[in-house]
């Protein structure tokens, strides 16, 4: 029988919790790591055992882990992220130029065929890549070099890259989004990068068409129409059917379309999940109830997810690393909050339940279906 | 040998206990203790200082001899009693945050 291994990272450490394919009784193992800030796991499509993990403090900086045994035992490999040539600068909160600082890892994309090879999205925001299973990091400076880095600022998060999409029909090509830039997309594997912000439309930037400068929270994709993204904004979800080329706003009817995370249905390419949030600032989700929104039209038409979820009195937030989808039939739906809980629903957001509460802030949540 | 203590999550990084002890060659520097205490556990490269700059992170603070040495030159010498192993060198996570 398949079983489900849910990858959490929160700001006290990382936590594995595993369930056989019915996942209705979860085995917590954790914390991992205690007492430092997880930002991401994630495991290696090509090898579901090899899990990587990115490690931080404000005391004693960045360390990334590596575990061989689905996450039973780590190691810990290169922590090194250095700036390619020199780094100049990007725009500081109050507009003036700042210098690149290395920061942290958010997010680790492992290849979708080589366990070795995994990709860092840092801030100050850039991408990096190690093809010798995380020991040594070179950066993939076209990103930053392509010309609109130095327009870069930061959300109130930090300049962050935080998500990473590969394309599984073509090794050439992958999105990338960053706060607050915009999203970007590579056709050559990384050797230059083009934005992909045509569409949006933000009020808190002086140009709201501007050609970077916005604050996407996170992009998915159904990894069978890759063409096809999903985003959500700091404000506004949108969908894109060309790659990125261009954007159209899906938010529909929704009661907020302010929100961080955005995941895909693992079976059904139309159907997409995202939690509003309630903002400017507030960032708890409307009237106190934890809602998930779910389209099954791709965007426009919403329909609310609470069966089983705080329908009073709730004011946390989710991030947006923090909800993924597992590929079992029905799809799996899972999210973490900031106040600790981690919702799983076993039958694609119909109902859910906590598997764990309690739990340090989430950070992220990530999902490993295994045979 | 040198007696270096550790804050406890660079001990668990390094799978080492409270103190370790590391030899330097030459004179005894800050500079000099740090390059022997992270050629011999590389895990450390970069958790007490930057690993491009060997600037001392923010919160990291390295006292002896009930002296903050923190702000010292790294190529100042190090306390005798660190030097002849009598006293440690502590590298302490500074009190900042929870």
């Amino acid at each position: 029988m398949s079983s489900v291994r849910v990858l959490v990272g929160t700001r006290k450490g990382g936590f594995v919790l595993t369930s056989d394919g019915k996942r209705e009784r979860w085995n917590v193992s954790g914390p991992h790591f205690g007492g430092w800030e997880i930002y991401h796991m994630k495991g290696s499509p090509a090898d579901p055992n090899r899990i990587y993990a990115s490690q931080s403090s404000g005391w004693f900086g960045q360390v990334i882990q590596r575990s061989s045994d689905g996450g039973a035992t780590w190691q810990p490999v290169g922590n090194q992220f250095t700036y390619d040539g020199v780094p100049g600068t990007h725009q500081w909160y109050d507009g003036t130029p700042h210098p690149w600082e290395f920061k942290r890892v958010w997010h680790l994309e492992p290849s979708l065929t080589e366990p070795d090879v995994v990709y860092a999205g840092v801030e100050d925001a850039a991408l990096f890549r190690s093809a010798d299973g995380g020991q040594s990091w070179q950066e993939m400076p076209g990103l930053r070099g392509h010309g609109t880095g130095s327009k870069w600022s930061p959300g109130a998060g930090g300049l962050c890259l935080h998500t990473i999409l590969l394309d599984p029909t073509n090794a050439q090509r992958m999105f990338i989004a960053i706060s607050a830039a915009g999203a970007f997309r590579t056709d050559d594997g990384g050797q230059s990068w083009t934005p992909i912000n045509k569409g949006l439309h933000s009020q808190y930037i002086p140009d709201p068409n501007a050609e970077v400068g916005h604050c996407v929270h996170r992009i998915g994709m159904h990894r069978s129409r890759p063409n096809v993204l999903f985003m959500q904004k700091h404000w506004d979800v949108l969908r894109s059917d060309n790659g990125g080329d261009l954007w159209t706003e899906v938010s529909g009817n929704l009661p907020t379309d302010f929100g961080f995370v955005l995941d895909v249905h693992a079976h059904e390419p139309e159907t997409i999940y995202v939690i509003p949030i309630k903002s400017d600032s507030e960032h708890y989700p409307p009237e106190g109830k934890l809602r998930v929104y779910r389209s099954r039209t791709g965007g426009n038409e919403w329909e609310p997810l609470g069966t089983g979820l705080p329908q009073e009195n709730c004011y946390v937030n989710i991030l947006r690393d923090a909800m993924s989808v597992d590929a079992l039939d029905p799809c799996g739906v899972y999210f973490g909050t900031t106040g600790g809980q981690v919702y799983g629903s076993a039958n694609a957001g119909d109902s859910w339940n906590a598997i764990v509460r309690d739990l340090p802030p989430v950070l992220s949540v990530e999902v490993q279906t295994l045979p | 040998m040198i007696r270096v203590a550790l804050p406890q999550h660079l001990q668990t990084l390094a799978r080492v206990g409270a103190e370790v002890e590391v030899d330097v060659a030459g004179a005894v520097t800050q500079r000099a203790v740090l390059d022997a205490l992270e050629s011999r556990y590389p895990v450390l490269r970069g958790t007490i200082r930057d690993q491009a700059t060997f600037k001392r992170r923010a919160f990291v603070r390295f006292y002896a001899c009930e002296e903050d040495l923190s702000h010292d030159p790294p190529d100042t010498p190090l306390p005798e009693a660190v030097v002849h192993g009598s006293e440690p060198f502590l590298i302490i996570g500074a009190l900042a945050g929870g």
